[in-house]
């Protein structure tokens, strides 16, 4: 709001004062750069808040004077018509170029827009061919539009370059920021969440910026990462990120990122060949545009987090009831009950406020495009002591020289995350403490010593802890393209990128805290942690495009790429007092990646598209001997509506098939960098030996496979892409085939062989199969009413084929999913011939009221005995179908969106209610614990935690994000626009599952931080 | 585009990626950088590092991983809580018997303490798997100091003769391993050092051949290990490998050999007079301090600060105090409640109080067992301890430094008379009277507890082997010598499965090969039944 008044004092006289004065507008721009360097580069001392006021008084300075030498403007009035006919068009676009003034016509055809006399109006409207018109002080400006095929030639992102949509052959699918879902704050990947087919994304939780989970058509591996390659302007990143972070891809500011383009098959990720086996996200950021005068924008919203439910459990007056009837003969419990009434989930949890701050700048400064923009989130969870604070800067430069043969690209990206962890145990705390007792009560032992066994106090859980972590991170690269002047077709091109990061983080426990008392004895804890990662990549490669003759036109690339990826870091942990160590223990590794890659996309008439790539790529990870792969892929494609049979044909616009096929590679095994070689390991201290009166640090001769090498994965897809009505109607329909083998799997030796029980080798192989398909139409499409929805729909099917090296049809598999409750205890399997991460479970018998009979299961296997191998594998946590649907509404200025998802098929095992769910140990000796209400209905004395009663069906709807914004566009005679929106945010959830939330990606319902219900008042200034 | 302009740009990117590859491919070759981490090849190649892999060998036996109490695990896939090798023993020996219950209820442990466990129990997968790891650790070292190598290295005489020791060691600690693999999993695979490391399915070795492979490394490292009570502390000496000897001959006939009880008296008498003398005070032996209790052949050492890990004596001590116990009286800051005893062992004792074995927490517990996850039910064990004989605790409050007893005097007593019972010869009677006497008397404090030739039946010893030596890991192997392990011979509470106990199928004599291995290697055979 204070810019808002800087901005109005900017008056008339003032602003012509300086209009004219380029050099003024120059000093500006370096002004505001000097600003972000100073907040990034050179680091201001004291805290955060302070830092931050520095900060934003420099730039309402900044924007004081930037505001008054803006440039003097005009008004353009015109007609639009249709150049065949003449009749006037209604509700076409026009926009002035690089800017975000625009307008659009009446019924009349008529428009007026106030813009910049030396400014290009672009005029646009669907099913004509875009024109850009130069204003040239001219002050009427009619102009005639012609039915195009120019607006199919829009320019799609794909790895190391860009092709025309038209000759796009691979199934990819990009997402543009005006197609973001809105009220985001600060994690990038919830901005495209049921947007794209084929791609799910599940949040880790409801925790401030919490990361997510990207599945790209399921996943391929089982052992290695499933996680897809992020190219973020051109460098590949990192996204085991660093510690401390709670999401890696917060290091971009949302409000700088202008697509979001997924590679779906292999035909498209091949390039990227032994990365790119679990699809491929290129993000590219917004950039200034050359001979644009300064715009500048600021965003910010401030939100409100509430959380939605509570686990059912006793009151304090149940549980005194229970406590008299079912412990009436424990006469011990009935002594232990308190007299207060707690709600333990109430204490902990709470209304979070945040909000958010973005400015930029951007134009173009003569020749020299350029954007600006820093933005400041400050977050605050529904869990009490849970925060983040996070400051992010990004440069973009893009001059030119050598009369545009040499064009050079800056990228800069720098953030500051400052995150305050709640301690997460807290919520499976409130579950269990009694709720009779007052919220500052601890369990203790006669002696008035701490009682391990007994739940810990939640609040003392998140007030005895304090878990902090400031992460640096700076991802930049310098681009340069090289037209050759013998052959201005060919480019050479070179892109240096970097990616660092740098964490600190402390977590302590005050001397005399009973948090972790058994562990640390009272004396406290102080863990110290740092790391540093620095990912650094080169790329070098030729581009050549040009149409060769016979119709024919040609584009390649070829070229090599160099990647090193280097981490350290240690942690230290004492008692409080730093006498007595607990931890000490350091890492070092490196790991590169060298490529050699190729691309020719060849096009015949406009209609028979052809792509073939090769990649050959070499990982330090593997022994010479097999630590190059060849991932080759090809595709064809044919534009069927450029046939002459469908040329002019009023209905269907546009049809596509296309076809292909691609190899993948995998080699990312995230934990081991040297997995080939025969390695010994020095003990950290507290595992030494003891040899007379001498402790001795041991030495430990690791697990190797000396042939461990790529894991492989075969893409098949076919492909639709269709247009109706001038593309009123446009969608898409993908059918694939995913084959993996070789997995990267972590399977038992045979006992004996190696120096470990499993090792991570290649053995078995895996399929997904699955169909995709989207529809998108502008179901109105007038000046003052346009309405717009989409849906999507993916069916995954995932299956293991093979397991282990020798065909055993007794070997049941992998077991994986461990759970809480016990120790060690899994319910999930790995097993050929059913989905990865099946349920492993026992099947329930119930009685005629359909309660479960405690211990009671099918003897599945008919031996008599119901026991461990009784298990069976049912059900599968991933969703086999999953869609999403999208609306966007706009009357006049007023517009109003919606979206959500659907998935279907998705089972969950309800931990919650399988580990708190009997009444064993509730009247323990010395102490008492609540549980679930659903003991009620199951009676279960003692946990059965392998029932498949806790399998549930997690199928749900959501509607996750709801919003309203009004656009002021004619502030200030036109100068400033205003937009005020208001958000809300995981609204409703329609689903059968009785936890709290359905949407759990493990499928393992635990201690699951609850997304909460967000609302949130944003304004965007741009002026 | 003309044949120049294309002759060009191909010799172009042939210049530029020829100097491209030549700079960079190196890169590839990487080898670690951490400082703790060294291939094998630097290990080696240094003489002070072989005590330092000697000592993992040990270590094997004492912790779960490089980091104490866990972290940076040995094995993979299993959780270092009950992963420890010591503590996966206890639980295989102990929980399917008469003298402990575990009330816990983690995974099929439950199967393990009613003895209908299959092949797929992952607590037995973790034992087995303990086994073969500690198996391939002695192998590589026993292959990387062989006599060439260690030439070849350029070591002195006298490095070598030191490196030898090490490795009749790390021979006796993987023959100690096959005795488990022995005892408990009967045929299994077999793989010695002459096995590289690497993808290849070893072949099943018979039940009587492993007994013979056990006995002849036995006998080829016994005179080359140093004389009992010469090593250091924590290392094995002859007097271990003649304990082994003496309980592989012991138990010859449940091997399927022919019964050697001569040799079990050769051998428990090489320890009876070696110059150990009984503790006088029992309870000393379990203690933060027992490093200096007599009667002690071979220890796993623990200490607080050096030598931690959640199995081992850790897990004994704080699996067994719960209820109204205080932690304090036993050097902890807090209770697991978890271990009991079941009555028919508390019935083992006399009624009153004589013997100072006899080491119940009653108050608040029940002695019969009706539910197995109420630690109220059984009578608690107060036998291990991290304070010391001088009063005090040990340095750390959950990690003790009670050292582990593994190989004890009064158990070279006990097999010496059992065999001679048995019909061994070599051994008499007279003298297997006194050495049960003499245990006794140190039980009792004075002669009141000491019994007549009479009286020393097979069944007094097998008793009094539990009145001594319970919750150390002997009791599975002395039941099924006795042939009350399994079937309907000895009855306790929850054997089988429900809680009056009911007489079990003889298959759960050996452990079944887990599935995981039957999967990973075609050639394994299962047990029978299994």
């Amino acid at each position: 709001m204070l810019i808002t008044c800087n901005l109005m004092r900017s008056d008339a006289s003032y602003s012509d004062f300086f209009c004219n004065f380029d050099e003024l507008k120059m000093t500006c721009f370096l002004y505001n750069c000097s600003i972000l360097l100073i907040v990034y580069f050179i680091k201001i001392r004291g805290p955060m808040k302070k830092r931050i006021f520095t900060m934003l008084s420099l730039l309402f300075l900044g924007i004081l004077i930037t505001g008054a030498i803006s440039a003097q403007e005009i008004r353009v009035t015109g007609k639009v018509s249709d150049a065949a006919d003449g009749s006037a068009l209604v509700g076409v676009t026009i926009q002035e170029k690089g800017t975000t003034k625009g307008t659009t016509t009446d019924l009349n055809g008529n428009y007026t827009i106030t813009v910049s006399p030396t400014g290009t109006l672009v005029v646009s409207y669907v099913g004509y061919t875009q024109q850009e018109i130069p204003i040239n002080n001219q002050t009427t400006i009619n102009v005639r539009m012609a039915v195009g095929e120019l607006m199919l030639r829009e320019i799609m992102v794909i790895g190391y370059g860009t092709v025309r949509k038209e000759d796009a052959t691979g199934s990819v699918k990009a997402v543009s920021s005006e197609y973001f879902n809105p009220g985001i704050v600060s994690s990038p990947q919830e901005m495209v969440i049921g947007k794209m087919a084929g791609v799910q994304i599940t949040t880790g939780g409801g925790a401030p910026g919490s990361g997510a989970t990207i599945r790209i058509r399921g996943g391929s591996s089982l052992r290695a990462s499933n996680d897809p390659l992020i190219v973020i302007d051109g460098v590949a990143i990192d996204t085991d990120g660093p510690t401390g972070m709670r999401n890696p891809l917060s290091t971009i500011n949302q409000n700088d990122i202008e697509t979001f383009t997924v590679l779906k098959d292999a035909s498209a990720t091949a390039i990227y060949g032994s990365r790119a086996s679990n699809g491929v996200i290129i993000i590219t950021t917004k950039k200034g545009s050359a001979g644009k005068s300064l715009t500048v924008n600021y965003s910010g919203n401030v939100s409100i987090s509430n959380p939605i439910k509570n686990v059912e459990v006793f009151s304090a007056a149940e549980f005194r009831q229970l406590i008299a009837t079912k412990f009436a003969s424990n006469a011990q419990a009935q002594t232990l009950l308190g007299d207060s009434n707690t709600s333990w989930q109430k204490e902990i949890f709470q209304t979070a406020v945040s909000h958010d701050h973005n400015i930029n700048f951007s134009g173009g400064m003569g020749d020299l495009p350029y954007r600006v923009s820093i933005g400041y989130t400050s977050q605050n969870g529904i869990l009490k002591t849970d925060n983040l604070q996070r400051l992010t800067g990004a440069i973009n430069i893009a001059p030119s020289f050598l009369d545009d043969y040499l064009k050079v690209e800056l990228n800069a990206k720098g953030m500051t995350n400052n995150n305050t962890f709640a301690n997460q145990g807290a919520i499976g705390g409130s579950l269990s403490m009694d709720p009779t007792q007052p919220t500052d009560f601890l369990w203790k032992n006669p002696d008035g010593s701490p009682l391990f066994v007994a739940p810990m106090n939640p609040l003392t859980q998140l007030y005895d802890q304090e878990d902090i972590a400031t992460v640096n991170r700076f991802i930049g690269n310098l681009m340069l393209e090289y037209k050759m002047h013998f052959l201005p077709a060919l480019k050479a091109k070179l892109n240096l990128g970097l990616d660092q990061s740098g964490s600190k983080g402390t977590v302590t426990i005050p001397v005399g805290s009973f948090l972790n008392y058994a562990t640390y004895h009272g004396l406290g804890r102080d863990t110290e942690y740092d790391q540093k990662k620095t990912n650094s990549l080169l790329d070098f490669y030729f581009d050549y495009t040009g149409d060769i003759g016979a119709h024919s036109r040609i584009s390649a690339i070829a070229g090599y790429s160099w990647q090193h990826f280097y981490r350290d870091g240690k942690t230290l942990t004492t008692s409080t007092d730093g006498v007595t160590s607990y931890e000490d223990s350091d890492y070092k590794s490196e790991n590169f990646l060298i490529s050699f890659f190729g691309r020719v996309n060849y096009v015949l008439y406009d209609k028979y598209l052809l792509t073939a790539t090769l990649r050959y790529d070499g990982s330090s990870r593997f022994s010479p001997e097999t630590r190059w792969g060849l991932f080759p892929s090809a595709a064809f494609a044919w534009n069927i509506s450029k046939e002459g049979f469908l040329l002019n044909n009023k209905v269907l616009s546009n049809l596509k098939l296309r076809l292909g096929y691609g190899v993948t590679g995998q080699q990312n095994l995230s934990d081991n960098d040297y997995p080939y070689q025969a390695v010994y390991t020095y003990a950290d201290p507290g595992a030494y030996y003891q040899f007379g009166n001498v402790f001795i640090q041991t030495s430990r001769a690791g697990g190797y496979d000396a042939n461990l090498k790529w894991e492989e994965t075969t893409t098949y897809n076919a492909g639709l892409d269709f247009g109706f009505l001038k593309d009123r109607i446009t969608g898409d329909l993908d059918l694939y085939y995913r084959k993996t083998i070789d997995l990267i799997n972590e399977i038992p030796v045979p006992a004996g062989t190696n120096l470990t029980n499993q090792i991570v080798t290649n053995v078995g192989d895996l399929e997904n199969r699955g169909i995709e398909f989207s529809i998108n139409a502008r179901a109105i499409a007038t000046s003052d009413l346009e309405w717009e929805i989409g849906f999507n729909a993916t069916f995954n099917e995932n299956k293991i084929t093979k397991l282990t090296a020798v065909d055993d049809p007794a070997y049941k598999g992998v077991f994986v999913g461990g759970i809480s409750g016990g120790v060690g205890n899994n319910i999930q399997i790995h097993s050929v011939g059913y989905p990865s991460y099946a349920f492993y479970v026992q099947e329930q018998v119930y009685d005629a009221d359909g309660k479960p009979i405690e211990g009671l299961y099918v003897d599945r296997n008919n031996d008599g005995a119901i026991t461990g191998d009784d298990r069976y594998r049912y059900q599968k946590p991933a969703p086999t179908v999953f869609m999403g649907f999208s609306s966007l509404l706009r009357y006049k200025n007023l517009d109003f969106n919606l979206n959500g998802r659907v998935n279907l098929g998705n089972y969950i095992y309800n931990n919650v209610f399988s580990s708190a769910g009997s009444y064993a140990n509730m009247a323990a000796s010395g102490y008492l614990s609540n549980r679930v209400k659903n003991v009620e209905f199951t009676n279960f004395e003692n946990s059965q935690y392998f029932s498949d009663y806790f399998i549930e069906n997690g199928s749900f709807m959501k509607l996750d994000n709801v919003s309203v914004g009004y656009n002021f566009n004619n502030l200030m005679q036109d100068k400033l626009k205003l937009r005020v929106y208001c958000n809300a945010q995981n609204l409703i959830t329609v689903t059968k599952y009785t936890g709290l939330d359905p949407e759990v990606f493990s499928g393992i319902d635990n201690n699951i931080y609850p997304r909460p219900r967000t609302f949130m008042l944003g304004v965007s200034l741009t002026y | 585009m003309t044949m120049k302009t294309l002759y060009k740009i191909l010799s172009l990117t042939v210049i530029i990626f020829s100097l491209l590859i030549t700079s960079c491919v190196k890169d590839l070759d990487t080898i670690p950088l951490d400082d703790d981490v060294l291939t094998s090849e630097k290990i080696y190649s240094d003489f002070n590092n072989y005590e330092k892999v000697l000592a993992k060998v040990y270590a094997g036996l004492a912790v779960s991983g490089q980091r104490g109490p866990d972290g940076n695990n040995d094995l993979r896939g299993l959780d270092e809580g009950f992963g420890q090798y010591t503590r996966a023993y206890f639980y295989a020996q102990e929980l399917p018997t008469d003298e402990a219950i575990l009330g816990w209820n983690d995974g099929n442990l439950r199967d393990y303490q009613e003895m209908d466990w299959s092949a797929s129990n992952e607590f037995i997968f973790n034992m087995y798997s303990r086994i073969f790891y500690q198996i391939s650790l002695c192998n590589e070292f026993i292959r990387e100091t062989a006599a060439d190598k260690l030439t070849d290295r350029g070591f002195n005489s006298t490095q070598i003769s030191t490196i030898e020791t090490f490795r009749n060691e790390a021979r006796f600690l993987r023959a100690f391993s096959y005795y488990h693999a022995l005892d408990m999993f009967g045929s299994v695979p077999f793989v010695t050092e002459k096995d590289a490391v690497g993808s290849f399915l070893p072949t099943q070795i018979s039940r009587t051949d492993l007994f013979d492979y056990v006995e002849t490394e036995l006998l080829a490292v016994e005179g080359n290990l140093m004389a009992p009570k010469t090593n250091d502390y924590g290392r094995v000496d002859q007097a271990s490998a003649w304990m082994l000897l003496a309980r592989l001959y012991l138990n010859a006939e449940v091997y399927g050999v022919s019964a050697q009880y001569t040799e079990a008296i050769t051998y428990s008498k090489k320890v009876i007079d070696a110059g150990y003398t009984l503790e006088d005070n029992y309870a000393e032996m379990f203690m933060a301090d027992n490093q200096t209790a007599n009667g002690i052949i071979f220890a796993i050492p623990y200490d607080g600060i050096n030598i931690k890990t959640w199995g081992g004596t850790c897990f004994i001590i704080n699996a067994q105090v719960g209820g109204s116990m205080l932690p304090a009286d036993f050097g902890i800051s807090g209770g697991w409640w978890g271990l009991r005893a079941k009555p028919q062992f508390v019935d083992k004792f006399p009624t009153d109080n004589s013997d100072k074995r006899k080491m119940f927490y009653t108050a608040g517990q029940a002695k019969d067992i009706t539910d197995m996850f109420n630690f109220n039910h059984g009578y608690a064990v107060t036998k291990w301890k991290n304070v010391k004989s001088t009063g005090g605790a040990g340095v750390n409050a959950t990690h003790p430094d009670t050292d582990q007893p593994i190989f004890r005097l009064a158990d070279a007593y006990l097999m010496y008379a059992e065999a001679v019972l048995r019909g061994g010869t070599g051994g008499d009677l007279s003298a297997a009277l006194g050495y049960v006497n003499e245990i006794r008397t140190k039980a009792y404090g004075n002669t009141t507890g000491n019994i007549t030739q009479p009286q020393l039946t097979l069944s007094f010893i097998l008793d009094e082997r539990a009145r001594e030596l319970y919750w150390e890991g002997y009791r599975r192997t002395d039941l099924i010598r006795y042939g009350l392990f399994t079937g309907g011979g000895y009855i306790w509470q929850w054997k089988g499965g429900v809680q009056a106990g009911v007489a079990t199928n003889e298959k759960y004599n050996l452990f079944p090969i887990p599935d995981a291995d039957m999967g990973a290697n075609p050639n394994l055979v299962q047990n029978e039944g299994y």
